[in-house]
């Protein structure tokens, strides 16, 4: 694909998200939502390159929607909390990375998991400092300075997300393409020979961990702020299940399946939450299985092999 | 410290008999999924929903006796009877129809399909036997307590969790260490565990063995619930911390270790019950906590070998 075409649909994916939006009012906040869990994926979809899965990004995501939580406060300027909500993600990430990256496979999967728990129990059982299960409420926060209502808070949020989405996507494969990026694929392939290269594959890994764990915080971040409550369950082990799915379902062969699949993701769970709310977890067991059995490169690959289908015809 | 202890030697000997049948439950999920992840290389997700269907299945089969008035004893065959079912229904359908698809893909996918089937299960549970907790006490109430001396004090517990669960338990340690070390059946499926390419150029038949495996495994963890089921309330949401916390037993006494799980559920069981008795604030943690301290210091697991690297 060439450079401008991509430019073009990236431009009219954000248009046509943006014309959703406009066109059916309440599918602004799912489609907010969506994009900001699609940046954590991102993040899930850096480390499946290493062939690592992580059963405990919700660790960050958590973690930043409660540092914007708490520093709305101080920082009551949405594009300064962010990052800094962000940034401190991924400096939790740098310090969890330095232990966890020593493992593979299941184990680190699981080291990630017990320190979102470990997270997660903290956040729920300090109720003095955190309220528990009831969670916190967002201050309200300016944005650029100006103060805005609901509804253009709304917009700004929606739009914010857009570009943080476009953003992040561009870095990640701009990372993948770089020697650094090659090699994280290559402590999947066989670890030893990257050694024997001269490369750290602990330090590989640890890269990629702390930008995922940016990714993740940032649509931590984005997702408390487009809440405004953020509660323990952001930890809690079945929102990382979530995100991996999400990597699954979208495909992870490309950055924009990420955010194909989160957005697949939340409009199919409003509606079947809707329609069968006693069996919509059920329902997503099943297309998971779909997905793997019949289509392992996602959404975006059967997507593709339409359009390219299309294309021939 | 003297003092503090002879304060609290009731609650101490509450928090170990408790931690004992805790641990006890906890074992019979982990071991069957460390024998499972040995042999076809999978970590089940859907291992704890097993878990809480063999408890479903029990506590039904029990209120059936109770509700038909047949004799209370049958209550205690009737756990094993539900784990066999269990294991006997859902293993083979498992193992044939989905893990077996996938057996040529990646690992990362492999997991997910069980995470699927864990979503799914989970939801069936709730169409099957609602969200109202299902309890069928029989096995307890027809057993009985029995004053257990400790120190000056006595403290009365049920037999059925002082006798039973950690009884059955053990009996399943010894009979699986007698079985996959004496018996031409647990051989092949140590050899399949070991190199499963050179099982089959010695003519094991692995796909049959793999089958075996996972329905031992399933009917371990559903005997597990099945035991666990006259004690605890059965609610969504258990086979989620079933799973959760035999992961965790799994990982810190080193994947593939039957002796070594037992040690380690002892240890996360033990952990778990002084911290509701204690520091009821740690409970989630306990385990997470033992396991990363291990990990730590032990990047295999307590009784984990750790592996060759391949070039």
């Amino acid at each position: 694909m060439s450079r401008a075409r991509e430019v073009v649909l990236v431009l009219g994916a954000a248009g046509l998200v943006l014309a959703i939006a406009w066109f059916v009012p309440w599918l602004r906040f799912v489609l907010t939502i969506a994009l900001a869990k699609g940046l954590a994926v991102l993040g899930i979809l850096l480390l499946l390159r290493a062939g690592q899965v992580s059963f405990g990004h919700a660790l960050y995501l958590a973690f930043a929607a409660y540092a914007a939580a708490f520093g709305a406060a101080l920082v009551p300027e949405t594009l300064i909390l962010l990052p800094l909500a962000a940034l401190g993600a991924a400096l939790l990430g740098l310090v969890v990375g330095l232990f966890v990256v020593r493992y593979r496979e299941i184990f680190f999967g699981m080291l990630n998991l017990a320190l979102s728990m470990v997270f997660y129990s903290v956040l729920e059982k300090f109720y003095a400092i955190t309220h528990g299960t009831d969670g916190i409420r967002l201050p309200p926060t300016t944005f650029a300075g100006q103060v805005l209502g609901a509804e253009a808070q709304g917009w700004a949020m929606l739009s914010l997300a857009l570009v943080l989405s476009a953003f992040f996507a561009w870095l990640m494969r701009i990372y993948l393409a770089s020697p650094l990026g090659q090699a994280l694929a290559g402590i999947k392939t066989r670890e030893a020979r990257l050694e024997f290269m001269g490369m750290s594959a602990r330090r590989v890994l640890l890269s990629a961990y702390v930008l995922s764990a940016l990714m993740a915080g940032t649509g931590g971040a984005v997702l408390g702020m487009t809440t405004r409550h953020v509660t323990p369950a952001l930890a809690y082990w079945t929102t990382s299940g979530e995100l991996v799915f999400i990597a699954i379902l979208g495909g992870a062969g490309s950055v924009a399946g990420p955010f194909l699949g989160a957005i697949a993701y939340e409009l199919t769970r409003v509606y079947a939450a809707a329609l069968v709310a006693d069996a919509w977890q059920m329902i997503l067991g099943f297309v998971l299985l779909l997905v793997i059995l019949f289509a392992p490169g996602g959404l975006w690959a059967i997507g593709r092999a339409l359009m390219g289908g299309r294309r021939q015809a | 410290m003297q003092a503090w202890l002879s304060e609290n030697t009731l609650l101490l000997g509450l928090a170990a008999l408790d931690g004992l049948s805790y641990a006890a439950t906890v074992f019979m999920v982990a071991v069957g999924l460390n024998l499972v992840f040995g042999v076809l290389r999978i970590l089940n997700v859907a291992h704890g929903s097993l878990f809480a269907i063999g408890g479903y299945v029990a506590a039904s089969l029990g209120l059936f006796i109770t509700s038909r008035g047949l004799p209370a004893w049958l209550s205690l065959p009737a756990l094993l009877l539900a784990a066999v079912l269990t294991g006997a229904l859902l293993g083979p359908v498992i193992e044939r129809l989905l893990l077996r698809r996938v057996e040529k893909q990646e690992p990362v996918l492999q997991l997910l399909v069980t995470f699927a089937l864990f979503m799914i299960l989970e939801d069936l549970q709730k169409l099957l036997w609602g969200v109202q907790p299902v309890v069928s006490d029989a096995p307890v109430r027809l057993l009985g307590t029995v004053d257990v001396p400790f120190g000056a004090d006595v403290i009365p517990f049920t037999a059925y969790q002082l006798f039973v669960v950690p009884g059955v338990a053990l009996l399943t340690l010894l009979g699986l260490v007698w079985f996959l070390r004496r018996t031409l059946a647990g051989r092949m499926i140590v050899a399949v565990t070991e190199d499963r390419e050179a099982a089959r150029a010695m003519g094991i038949d692995a796909a049959r063995v793999t089958l075996l495996t996972f329905s031992a495994g399933a009917a371990l963890a559903a005997l597990g619930g099945a035991l666990a089921s006259p004690t605890a309330s059965l609610v969504p949401g258990v086979g989620a911390q079933t799973i959760v916390l035999s992961f965790a037993v799994v990982a810190t006494a080193g994947l593939g270790r039957v002796e070594g799980a037992a040690v380690t559920a002892l240890l996360i069981g033990l952990g778990r019950a002084f911290a509701v008795y204690f520091e009821p604030e740690l409970e989630v943690v306990i385990p997470y906590i033992i396991m990363v301290a291990v990990l730590l210091i032990r990047p295999q697991g307590l009784f984990g070998v750790p592996e060759t690297r391949r070039i």
